[in-house]
């Protein structure tokens, strides 16, 4: 029982760390709070599902991808050529999607998949039949860990990376970085689709709300990451958030596992990522009081 | 070289903050020219700089660079031909990535940002000897990064980052004047050897009457976005700092009232 738990919320965390590594895109490599993800990721769940229906598995993923990174580049646009506010732009995709995900699906809230063939289809009646989603999805994260990380060390990506840290640098030397944020934003958001779009498939239906709270949960994978795994160099933060994505799915389903109703779970996602993000000040005043109490001791002997 | 002809900009148009900051100015600057910039707070001395460089578009007049007219050239443009520190050290340099990561960037200035290796062997092996030249023990610390550097060692790096790729024109604004004495003469004397080396033309804001007539070719000092003052060649060379007070008593018919720049006199 443990270990088919277990074996559960690392695949499905395999998963979930490709959308983590699109929300690592644009929050930590292009420093933008990008909130499309939620609707990008149902977007990606729902191009999928249309064509696993129509029995085109794999072609589902690329045009998840592809999906995605148009609804990415909306995003993009808004902010850099319209001005509008990073939050807001991905908030306004956000709410236009809904619709457009509703018309992908052909007006239904949902798809079911039941019986119909998937990428994972391809291991059926093998030995590794058990294993099927765990190893398809390992060699694709693996893949696109890989790609992710080489781009990152192309001339591109380093101009992309330096637009989070500093935009004023990358105009400075010559990059318009209404180019880079086009490009991170659309690749990001392109990799949340993915994620989607394998979720669809795993999971046997597409639902117009399985988005809803995506860039919380991708935000509490990077984060878990950085803590436990450390932001050393380029190669290690991004394993740092597979890893990360694949410690939340765990917890999880270890606080399932100890009865908590599964519609509380976006509580316990928010409470996470609270607790994550206010960790360096909840450090910083722990320290703050213990320097304050070891000193006013000292100052009792001085007197 | 370069050539402003009647530039003039106003800030906040119709709001009761409205402030000429450049007023009809003309200027030009001939190939391999060194020019210091003096002026009070808010004589215009940034805004010709970022005029020039296009992160503030002008209201009228035209600026050319290269007898190429870029006053519409939007500013990432006219960044491959202007190299740029500003006084600020952390706005040259991205803190998350390494040193040679930031020198990779600036080298590849200008050119298509592709998905080709962002440091190849050549290249690194080129900038170690470039970084060298910087005489900080940098060279020895190309993987750490920029984030862990004093500002001193920031601002000489993105020094070399302006100016890795030759510019037509360098700009520096005050880049010295967030650094401490000492590490800001060593900046100045590295701004110096690069300058001459490559033969670039600069234009370089400073508040020390000292530097301004220590180090370049020609100065020019700017009141109320109007240059009041532009010596050069055997007139610059007899010129004192008391005597540049004076001329500027004169020509503004204000007393020199900066305190910040009456300090910075010796």
């Amino acid at each position: 029982m443990f270990f088919s738990t277990m074996q559960g919320a690392v695949e499905l965390g395999i998963i979930y760390a490709i959308m983590a590594l699109g929300v690592f895109i644009s929050f930590r490599t292009l420093n933008m709070p990008d909130l499309t993800v939620d609707s990008s990721f149902t977007l990606g769940a729902c191009v999928s599902a249309i064509l696993t229906i129509g029995g085109h598995p794999y072609l589902a993923l690329i045009a998840a991808f592809l999906a995605g990174s148009i609804a990415g580049s909306i995003t993009a646009l808004l902010t850099t050529k319209l001005k509008i506010q990073p939050l807001l732009s991905g908030i306004l995709v956000m709410l236009g999607l809904y619709s457009i995900n509703l018309r992908v699906m052909g007006n239904r809230p949902n798809i079911n998949l039941l019986n119909r063939k998937t990428i994972y289809s391809i291991l059926q009646g093998t030995i590794l039949e058990d294993y099927k989603i765990f190893i398809l999805s390992f060699i694709l994260i693996i893949c696109v860990l890989l790609i992710l990380y080489f781009f990152l060390e192309t001339k591109l990506g380093f101009v992309l990376r330096a637009t989070g840290d500093n935009p004023d640098m990358v105009k400075a030397l010559g990059t318009n970085t209404d180019f880079t944020v086009f490009i991170g934003l659309a690749i990001s958001n392109g990799l949340v689709a993915l994620a989607g779009a394998l979720i669809a498939q795993e999971q046997f239906f597409s639902d117009i709300s399985m988005g809803v709270g995506m860039v919380v949960i991708g935000l509490a994978s990077v984060i878990i990451g950085e803590v436990i795994f450390g932001t050393n160099s380029l190669i290690r933060r991004l394993i740092a958030v597979i890893l990360g994505a694949i410690v939340y799915r765990i917890i999880i389903s270890f606080v399932l596992e100890l009865g908590m109703p599964p519609t509380d779970l976006k509580l316990i996602s928010a409470i996470i990522v609270m607790l994550a993000l206010s960790m360096p000040v909840i450090k910083n005043k722990l320290s703050f009081y213990r320097k304050k109490r070891a000193n006013s001791k000292g100052g009792k002997y001085r007197c | 070289m370069l050539n402003m002809e009647t530039v003039s900009k106003t800030f906040g148009i119709g709001t009761i903050n409205e402030k000429l900051a450049l007023d009809t100015i003309s200027l030009s600057l001939n190939e391999g020219e060194f020019l210091t910039i003096i002026g009070g707070n808010g004589a215009g001395k940034s805004t010709l700089l970022n005029c020039i460089s296009g992160t503030c578009p002008i209201d009228k007049g035209r600026v050319f660079l290269d007898s190429e007219d870029i006053t519409y050239m939007p500013e990432y443009k006219r960044s491959r031909k202007i190299g740029r520190v500003f006084q600020d050290p952390l706005r040259g340099t991205a803190f998350d990535m390494t040193i040679e990561e930031n020198l990779a960037i600036a080298y590849s200035k200008g050119k298509k940002k592709g998905l080709t290796r962002g440091i190849s062997k050549t290249d690194r092996k080129w900038l170690r000897e470039q970084v060298a030249l910087l005489e900080l023990g940098l060279e020895d610390r190309l993987k750490s990064k920029v984030g862990l550097l004093s500002g001193g060692q920031r601002q000489a790096l993105t020094l070399l980052m302006a100016t890795i790729v030759k510019p037509k024109l360098l700009q520096l604004d005050e880049h010295t004047a967030a650094l401490d004495p000492a590490i800001a003469k060593k900046v100045l004397s590295l701004t110096k050897k690069i300058v001459k080396e490559h033969n670039i033309s600069t234009m370089m804001i400073t508040h020390n009457m000292n530097v301004a007539l220590e180090y370049g070719t020609r100065t020019i000092m700017m009141h109320e976005g109007r240059i009041i003052l532009d010596i050069k060649g055997e007139e610059r060379k007899k010129m004192t700092v008391d005597a540049l007070i004076e001329q500027f008593s004169k020509r503004s018919g204000t007393r020199l009232s900066n305190d910040r720049m009456l300090l910075k006199k010796n």
